[in-house]
Formats: C-alpha cells, sequence, structure tokens
C-alpha cells in the first residue's frame, strides 16, 4: 500500500543514539561541565608546573681543563639528593656564554690549587651543597697524596660511605609524578562514570515519566531503545572523556612537568579510555535497567543507591590506598573484581605497578560480564518500561510478569 | 478490501482479565468508534494492537496477515497516555518519530512541515514542546500520529482535552484519513461525537465486545417506539392492539409496539392518535448511542469495574 517501511536493528538503533549525542552535545550541562574541567586540568598543570620547577635538573658546564672532575661532580649530587647534568665545553668563554644564555647554571674552570666556579649571579643552594661537598672531597684528595696515599680510592671510599638503614616495612619506590596521575586517573574515571551512567538513569525515566516510550515502542523494540541510548550516552561520555584527558596529557608535556617523572602518559591515557569504556558499558546496562522500574525523576536514587555504591566503594579504596600501596591485598583483589576494576586497574598502571597479564585478566572477566548484562538489562528494560504508576519489583520485571 | 482485523484477544493482569475474546474489524476506509466505560479494555486492545503490549491469547490481522514490525511501522498512534518529549523542539521531534517509523530525512521533514502547517502550528516548529499550550501540545501529539504516513490510525481518545475548534479539525483529519482509504480505530467517552463519526461502533465491557455495527443497524431495537405530538390525553392509544403507553406528559404521548405486532402498527397508531384529536408530530423514536450504552453497560457486573487499565498495565 505504501513505501517500504523496514527498519533494521541498526538503523533504529543508530537513530536513537544520533537523538541522544546531538541532544546532550548541545545541552548547557555538558558544555559547561566538559569546559570546567579542561579549564581546572590546565590550570593544575600549570600550578603543578610553578610549585615544582625546582625539580628540574641542574645543568653543569665543565672546561676541558676540569674536565677529570665532572664525573665526581655528578656522583657528589647524587650523594646529597640534588640531581645534576654536566657537559663538557672547550674554554671558559664558551662556558660563560652559556652562562648567560641560561643553558648552564654553574661553570667550572678549574680544580686546583682551589675548586674555582663561575656563576650568572650567584649559585643555588643546592649547587651550593655540592660544590661545597665537591670542595672537601678535592682538598681531601690532595692531603691524600702528600701523604703518599691513593687520592681515587680515597675518593670513592669516602663517596660511597653510607649509613645502612633497615626498613621494618619497605615501601617501594613511587615518584610524584606516578602518584598524582594515579590520582587523577582515579578522580577522572569516576566523575566520567557516574556522570554518564546518572545520564543513562535520567534519559531512561524522562522518556517513562513524558509518557514518549509508548510511542517509541509502538516502532522499536525495547532492547533497541536501550541500546541506542546507552551507546548514544557512552559516545558523549567518551567525547567529554577525551577532551578532558587530552587537555591533561597536552598542559603535562606542556608544561613539561612530567620530564623527570617515569611516567608513559600517552599509554595512561589510553588506558583511562579502555576503561571508561568497559566501566560505562557494565554501569550504564545496570542503570538503564534499574531505572526502567521507576516513573518518577525522584524516585531515581531509590533504584540507583545501591549502584552508586558499587561505585564509590572502589573509587574510595583506588584513590587513597592505590597510589600508596599498589600492592595492598584490597587494591590487588578488587582490580579484578568486574564492576571496582574500572576504578582501580588504571590507577595501578599508572604507578606501574601491574604486570600485562593481570591488566589482560581483569579485562578479560568485565568484558566476559558484559553479555550476561545485555540480556539481564534487556529483559528487565523490556519488563518495566511501559509499567506506568508506582515501583516495579525486580524480581516481577525479572520474571517477566 | 483490507481489513485490521482483531481476533480472540485475551489478556490478563494477574488476577484481572483485562480482555476476553476480544473480536472485532475495521476495514480500510472505514471510522470505527470504540466506546466502553474506563477499564473496559479498549486501550490494552490498541496497545496489543500497536505490539506495546503482548497478548495472552489470539491475533491482530492486516489484509489476512499477522501484523509484524514492519506493519506495525506503517499504524499512525496516539496513546492514551500522551507523550512527547518535553525539552525537544516540535520539528525536530516530528522528523525523529517519522524516521523511526522508516522515513528518510528528506520525506521526514517534508511530511512535518505538511503536517504542521494542516494543523495550524507551523509557528511552533522551532519551540520545546513544553512551553505550548495544552491545546497546541495536542495538535503535535495528533501530528505525531500522522506525521509518517499511516496507512492504518489507532487514536486512544483523541478528542479527550481538546477545544471545540481542534475538535473540529481532528474530526476533519479522521475523516479525510478515512476517505483516502485508510481504516481509522479511535476510542472516546464523547459517544455523541462517536455516533456523528462513527461508520461503526463497538461497545466493549469487561474485556469483550457486546455491541458491535453500524449506528442505524444499531439503534434499531426489538420493541419500535413512537412520539406522537397531538391528543392531550393518552387513552386514544389504549385502543391499538399490541400497543402500550410507555410515558405521557403534556400533549406527547410515547407509545411501544412489541416486536411481534404486524409492520403497518405505525399506521395504525396513527390512525388512533388522529381520530382523537389533531396530531403535530409523529416521529420514531431511536435511542441514542448514550441510551444504548446506558442500557448495554448496566448490565455490567460491578466487580469488573474495580481495575482500570492504567493501574494494571
Amino acid at each position: 500500500m505504501s513505501a517500504d517501511r523496514s527498519l533494521g536493528s541498526g538503523a533504529a538503533i543508530r537513530l536513537v543514539a544520533g537523538r541522544e549525542i546531538r541532544t546532550r552535545l548541545a545541552s548547557k550541562a555538558f558544555i559547561w561541565l566538559t569546559l570546567a574541567f579542561v579549564v581546572i586540568v590546565v590550570l593544575g598543570g600549570l600550578l603543578f608546573k610553578l610549585t615544582g620547577s625546582s625539580s628540574d635538573p641542574q645543568q653543569v658546564a665543565v672546561t676541558a681543563d676540569a674536565a677529570a672532575v665532572a664525573d665526581q661532580v655528578e656522583a657528589t649530587a647524587t650523594g646529597v639528593g640534588v640531581e645534576v647534568v654536566t657537559r663538557e665545553v672547550p674554554d671558559r668563554a664558551a662556558g660563560e656564554k652559556l652562562l648567560s644564555s641560561g643553558d648552564a647554571d654553574a661553570l667550572v674552570v678549574a680544580t686546583s690549587p682551589t675548586l674555582e666556579i663561575v656563576v650568572k649571579q650567584d649559585l643555588s643552594d643546592q649547587l651550593g651543597s655540592v660544590f661545597g661537598s665537591l670542595a672537601q672531597q678535592l682538598a681531601l684528595s690532595s692531603a691524600v697524596t702528600d701523604l703518599g696515599g691513593d687520592p681515587a680510592e680515597v675518593g670513592k671510599a669516602v663517596a660511597t660511605a653510607a649509613p645502612t638503614v633497615t626498613a621494618l616495612e619497605p615501601e617501594p619506590e613511587r615518584d610524584g609524578g606516578q602518584i598524582a596521575a594515579g590520582v587523577i586517573v582515579g578522580i577522572l574515571l569516576f566523575i566520567a562514570l557516574m556522570n554518564a551512567g546518572q545520564l543513562v538513569a535520567q534519559g531512561v525515566v524522562e522518556e517513562k515519566t513524558s509518557r514518549v516510550v509508548e510511542l517509541l515502542l509502538a516502532t522499536l523494540r525495547p532492547w533497541q531503545l536501550m541500546a541506542g541510548k546507552v551507546l548514544g550516552i557512552g559516545v558523549v561520555g567518551l567525547v567529554q572523556l577525551v577532551l578532558i584527558v587530552g587537555a591533561a596529557v597536552a598542559s603535562s608535556l606542556g608544561f613539561g612537568v612530567l620530564d623527570s617523572s617515569s611516567l608513559d602518559v600517552g599509554a595512561i591515557a589510553v588506558w583511562a579510555l579502555v576503561w571508561f569504556v568497559v566501566g560505562f558499558a557494565m554501569f550504564a546496562l545496570v542503570l538503564a535497567a534499574l531505572a526502567a522500574l521507576v516513573s518518577r525523576q525522584e524516585d531515581i536514587g531509590s533504584v540507583t543507591g545501591p549502584v552508586i555504591a558499587l561505585m564509590i566503594v572502589p573509587y574510595i579504596v583506588g584513590i587513597s590506598i592505590a597510589p600508596y600501596d599498589p600492592e595492598s591485598t584490597i587494591v590487588v583483589v578488587m582490580s579484578f573484581i568486574p564492576f571496582a576494576a574500572p576504578f582501580i586497574m588504571p590507577i595501578r598502571q599508572a604507578l606501574g605497578a601491574v604486570e600485562g597479564w593481570e591488566v589482560a585478566v581483569s579485562l578479560g572477566l568485565s568484558i566476559a560480564l558484559i553479555p550476561v548484562l545485555v540480556w539481564l538489562a534487556g529483559r528487565v528494560y523490556s519488563n518495566a518500561v511501559l509499567r506506568a504508576g508506582g515501583r516495579v519489583k525486580l524480581k516481577d520485571a525479572l520474571g517477566g510478569r | 478490501m483490507a481489513s485490521l482485523e482483531i481476533d480472540a484477544l485475551n489478556k490478563t493482569y494477574g488476577s484481572v482479565r483485562a480482555l476476553r475474546d476480544m473480536t472485532f474489524d475495521v476495514r480500510a476506509g472505514e471510522i470505527f468508534g470504540f466506546v466502553g466505560s474506563n477499564g473496559a479494555g479498549k486501550s490494552t486492545t490498541m496497545r496489543i494492537v500497536l505490539g506495546v503490549l503482548a497478548q495472552d491469547s489470539g491475533e491482530v490481522r492486516w489484509d489476512s496477515a499477522p501484523l509484524g514490525p514492519d506493519t506495525r511501522r506503517r499504524i499512525g498512534y496516539m496513546p492514551e497516555e500522551r507523550g512527547l518529549y518535553p525539552r525537544m523542539k516540535v520539528g525536530e521531534q516530528l522528523v525523529y518519530l517519522a524516521r523511526l517509523h522508516g522515513m528518510d530525512t528528506a520525506a521526514a521533514r517534508a511530511s512535518m512541515e505538511r503536517w504542521t502547517e494542516t494543523l495550524g502550528i507551523e509557528e511552533r516548529r522551532g519551540d520545546e514542546v513544553l512551553k505550548l499550550s495544552l491545546g497546541n501540545q495536542q495538535r503535535v501529539q495528533l501530528a505525531a500520529a500522522l506525521v509518517h504516513e499511516p496507512d492504518i490510525l489507532v487514536l486512544d481518545e483523541p478528542f479527550s482535552g481538546l477545544d471545540p475548534v481542534a475538535v473540529d479539525v481532528m474530526s476533519g483529519v479522521l475523516r479525510e484519513q478515512a476517505a483516502a482509504g485508510r481504516p481509522v480505530v479511535f476510542s472516546s467517552h464523547q459517544l455523541e461525537l462517536v455516533e456523528r463519526l462513527s461508520d461503526r461502533v463497538g461497545i466493549v465491557r469487561a474485556g469483550s465486545m457486546v455491541a458491535l455495527g453500524g449506528i442505524d443497524e444499531l439503534r434499531t431495537t426489538e420493541h419500535r417506539r413512537w412520539a406522537v405530538d397531538g391528543p392531550p390525553d393518552s387513552s386514544w392509544a389504549t385502543g391499538v392492539p399490541q400497543v402500550r403507553v410507555v410515558e405521557s406528559s403534556g400533549t406527547t404521548t410515547v407509545v411501544e409496539a412489541a416486536g411481534t405486532g404486524p409492520d403497518d402498527v405505525d399506521q395504525a397508531v396513527l390512525r388512533a392518535a388522529l381520530a382523537a384529536g389533531p396530531v403535530r408530530e409523529f416521529s420514531l423514536v431511536r435511542p441514542s448511542l448514550t441510551e444504548l450504552y446506558r442500557d448495554v453497560v448496566a448490565a455490567e457486573a460491578p466487580a469488573d469495574q474495580d481495575e482500570t487499565e492504567e493501574g494494571a498495565a
């Protein structure tokens, strides 16, 4: 009688998802929240740069005459806990040029009879202690030589002399950059998952409250509507996270905050996005199903509360324990549990405290659960979404009654 | 000629039987009025036709084939509970709904423009639905049922909440759609309207069809009655065989002839009246749909009325 009206599942889901994406991307809430995060992340990076600039290694130039002392300068610096990089210059003039251009912080021009240092304005405290200690060593060496001993041997003995410290509960060394990255990844993932999950729940209830769902389900299967909604909001959440994480990566690289850290920012960012997708799929399905049980926005909290708790507990563990003690049993165990893994595993990864197989197992467990959730959520959603009025019991929705 | 057949639908909600062997058909080009008290099963039937609800047994067919998703996409539906996205713009919303029914973007846009003009809401295309007056929201709802150029119309209470002008617009649209060869089913509590619009009417009680047929057919009763405005006293009628006086007030007398009486009993009545004095008016009294409805629904067992469709759905 009229034109072909077939609409494949793929096309139906694309239409629903497309509407979600268009509506959400244009919403003020989305634009402002994203903008706020990008600004916070960039400002945070800037602040870190300004307060933490002393962590840059000190540049010390050494003239050819004094070249022999270069290794000793570095060794001494390490001894007093200052990072120093040395470079050899052909003569004093070349060294002074580096000083005036700011490419070197100090220039060693002679080692005997006394250690002679040239600086642009004054010697930094850190370099002061390095050179002070070096001068003492040099004086000692010349005394040792005078006494007929081998200054190199004595020097080595002195340089390597250190107290032996036995820690009762040794803590693996983590650098500040890794801890910061772990905490930031944890917070960002929590906010992103929480926000996107709430959007799904609200979207489902909005359709129920406004009764538009009846009109939609006259042409769509319930699972198509649910899938389109989850997919659309997932894409919006991912776009938001990509913008924020992108800003974080760009500002950390741009400001050079993490130059001294052993952090692979790119890999951490990619993993954060992977875990968002996996975590979102799990939480969105559960939240969509539970939200379909109620008919009013005010009632969302009563069904989604337990899920929110499922997010908060691993989040707290993730940012309060994991960055400082990534090997603790609770952290390791939770990083494998499907609903907790997206909050904890990326933190362990940021800290470099995890083996490849552990990530694979954890990711595999979570992904394996998704088809089960799709089935369960589809069933609950289909049975509950058209029942207006009071709250539908989960048992009834599962039983299909 | 294709028809929409509703064949022996049954539906139970928990312990409540919402539909018992609900059966009727709506032919192409026909307006079918669906009446019954709240909870009688009208909305349940319509929702099953749309596939929004699953029946326990029975079948819905179009053109002799069971209804599937592709056929359902050709139905224009107006749910009892009105529903649109409150924060979506009218035009965008209608285009979206048309596309969900399988139209391509260009056709959907053209159809949206045509229907918003026909229904007088073209100025509101860029407004969010929630900013519209209730009457305009109803017009958008009707546009949502029509925007995908459906081949079948199923409208649950399309007239509720409409002002008289909108009622005329809606009636006109229903007539046009039927004239274009589409079957139109609508439910309403406004029985005068149903009587005026419908080609056929179905009265439902407690989940089954208790009266079904053309308006004239339904109004034909077993015992014929006439109203006679003439002689002031009703005693003239007592002499006519097989006729009794039903009521008498002033100069008007209503008489009833038993179904077994001869066909020309009306002439006998008229002659008797004329013999008693001048007759100013003599007319056959036929029950209105409202009276028919009362008769049919009054027979209803009170227990059946307790569960409303809404509560159980």
